[in-house]
């Protein structure tokens, strides 16, 4: 009997234990929400909240006039986004298909590591690749006169997603039942037919949630736009100027702002539609994820 | 027996490490931080200073005036290097917070603008310098070079410099917002450098080669003249500089809470006497003038 309550104590005991890791995490995502919210409040007793998503001048230390419009900087951090999967996605998914499909088994057993190696590599010293080595490129290439651009930022970005696209698009090929590849080829499909409409579309949901966790390293990137893309705070005419996104103005100003300010104020309010970004793209890559799910079902 | 002697090395070694970390943290550490055009000069300076009174370290970091100024207000450095005055703002958050900032001269430093080698123009007066920093001159041609779209390379917003050409060259007027805003005197450098139709100001001392003592080569120092009917002057023009006649010159400042004392005053003492002062020439600054000195010795009191 005695014996008995201690293994029940004991039970709930883990039980509890496994309850408290999973509700931290929980906690900790709606205290950082929570955090932003009320960090980024005051800021509006000062700005209007249209004028601060719309206006697109930045300039809170202005002598002449304090400015707060973050509108060019969401764009800017949509262009460089967007420019990173325009060239990571076709890569990632060419690159992943080769391993899966095509390499042959020693390749891979070298490639693969190699490419998660990529991961590892720190953002400065990719910014520094940026710097050095893609900037007079760019500015050959397009006949500017600096590299220091969107185009720029897109490609390193680009390069900082790829490991994770390959690495999730291989793993979902893999994950594809061999009979399905089987089937098609029995009836008379080639390799490539095969591959194009049969296994890629069956580990499609695999290779969307990559694609998404991609977009959301190229969003909240900081340091590498940080460095090569010339942070000037005008509106972007094209993927050839210079432009600032919303996570290098956070970490450029925060470190000099006089704290418990309206500017301080307005770089959490930044955080925060950083963070609701962020949220949406993750949210919008869960329901998709579902809906296939629900499909091959 | 064995499980002995491991407790009675335990607690030695414990020992030790004990008293050691009480003996580092009897010897004071000297806290420098602040401008990153001073960050260079003053960890030469304190190289200098440590060899000579090995007992006394001292750190220098970098991270801009504004940076250094409120660590000193929030009491987590012993100097502040500085190349623009305080601003009101900080002078009243630092009386709210017991902070009685004294402020010395330390050097003095020539601005420069620099353009790409390649670059016809060879003179600008100050209010073009101006008006191409406001965005009001967007064309070489317009101040007689070739026909180029202008690249403006500046600093971020927390960097003296930025505030000093602000001050003095835009007349309190906005930067135009295509200037690429740059980390630091370095990257502005290479920016140029690398860049046709670029423009740029860094402090004087980052335009050397620091091998050769030359300028960079691909790199030209503007001559700037104060209006367009005066004489165009170069900052790496000593006697200009000295007889004020360069038009983008300025203080570099450190400044301490209150009367400093013990290390703190003997570190600013040999920075501004003659073997600090010879090394500030060394390192491409401009050496102090009698007003400085004289102002320097009114906040020793």
């Amino acid at each position: 009997m005695n014996r008995m309550s201690f293994a029940r104590l004991k039970e709930s005991a883990i039980k509890a234990f496994f309850f408290t890791n999973g509700i931290l995490a929980v906690l900790v995502l709606i205290g950082i929400f929570c955090l932003l919210l009320f960090t980024s409040v005051p800021a509006f007793r000062e700005i209007n909240i249209k004028e601060f998503l719309i206006d697109k001048n930045w300039n809170p230390t202005s002598p002449v006039k304090e400015e707060y419009g973050i509108l060019s900087m969401i764009v800017s951090t949509f262009m460089v986004t967007l420019g990173a999967l325009i060239i990571a996605v076709p890569l990632g998914i060419g690159v992943a298909a080769y391993l899966s499909d095509v390499a042959h088994w020693k390749v891979r057993e070298i490639a693969k590591p190699i490419v998660e190696v990529l991961a590892g590599i720190p953002s400065v010293v990719i910014g520094f690749l940026g710097i050095v080595l893609f900037g007079p490129i760019i500015a050959g290439i397009f006949g500017v006169s600096h590299g220091l651009n969107a185009v720029n930022g897109s490609i390193l970005l680009a390069i900082m997603a790829l490991p994770t696209i390959i690495s999730i698009s291989e793993d979902s090929l893999n994950a594809v039942p061999r009979a399905y590849a089987e089937a098609s080829l029995a009836l008379g499909a080639s390799r490539w037919q095969t591959l194009i409409r049969v296994r890629i579309p069956a580990a499609l949901s695999g290779i969307l949630a990559s694609m998404m966790l991609g977009m959301g390293r190229a969003i909240g990137e900081t340091m590498t736009v940080l460095m090569v893309t010339g942070n000037a705070p005008a509106f972007p005419k094209g993927f050839l100027s210079s432009i600032r996104t919303m996570t290098a103005n956070i970490a450029i100003e925060l470190g000099e702002v006089p704290y418990y300010t309206t500017h301080y104020y307005a770089l959490f309010a930044i955080g925060l539609v950083l963070f609701i970004i962020t949220f949406l793209v993750n949210l919008a890559s869960d329901i998709i994820l579902h809906k296939y799910q629900e499909r091959e079902q | 027996m064995n499980f002995k002697k491991l407790l009675l090395v335990v607690l030695v070694s414990f020992g030790l490490v004990f008293a050691g970390s009480c003996s580092i943290a009897k010897q004071k550490m000297i806290q420098v931080k602040g401008s990153d055009t001073l960050v260079n000069l003053v960890q030469i300076l304190a190289e200098a200073y440590m060899e000579k009174n090995p007992k006394t370290p001292i750190a220098v970091l970098g991270g801009g005036s504004g940076t250094g100024i409120a660590a000193l207000i929030n009491g987590t450095c012993d100097i502040a290097d500085h190349s623009r005055p305080w601003k009101e703002k900080e002078i009243n958050l630092a009386k709210e917070n017991d902070v009685e900032p004294r402020r010395f001269i330390i050097a003095v430093d020539g601005v420069s603008v620099i353009v790409n080698e390649s670059n016809s123009v060879g003179d600008l007066s100050m209010d073009q310098v101006g008006a191409i920093y406001r965005g009001q001159i967007k064309n070489w041609k317009e101040v007689g070079g070739p026909d180029k779209p202008i690249s403006l390379y500046g600093r971020q917003s927390n960097s003296g410099t930025y505030v000093f050409f602000q001050e003095h060259v835009l007349g309190k007027k906005n930067y135009s917002p295509d200037m690429k805003r740059m980390n630091g005197n370095a990257q502005i450098v290479e920016g140029v450098i690398q860049d046709k139709a670029s423009i740029g100001y860094v402090g004087v001392g980052y335009v050397y080669d620091t091998k050769s003592g030359e300028v960079r080569k691909g790199l030209k120092v503007l001559k700037i003249a104060n209006d367009a009917n005066s004489p165009a002057y170069s900052p790496l023009d000593k006697a200009a500089v000295d007889a004020g006649k360069y038009p983008v010159a300025r203080p570099l400042f450190q400044s301490t809470n209150g009367k400093p004392n013990g290390a703190i005053l003997d570190f600013i003492k040999f920075e501004t006497g003659p073997e600090g002062q010879n090394i500030v020439e060394r390192e491409g600054f401009f050496t102090i003038g009698s007003s400085h000195i004289t102002e320097n010795k009114k906040n020793l009191k």
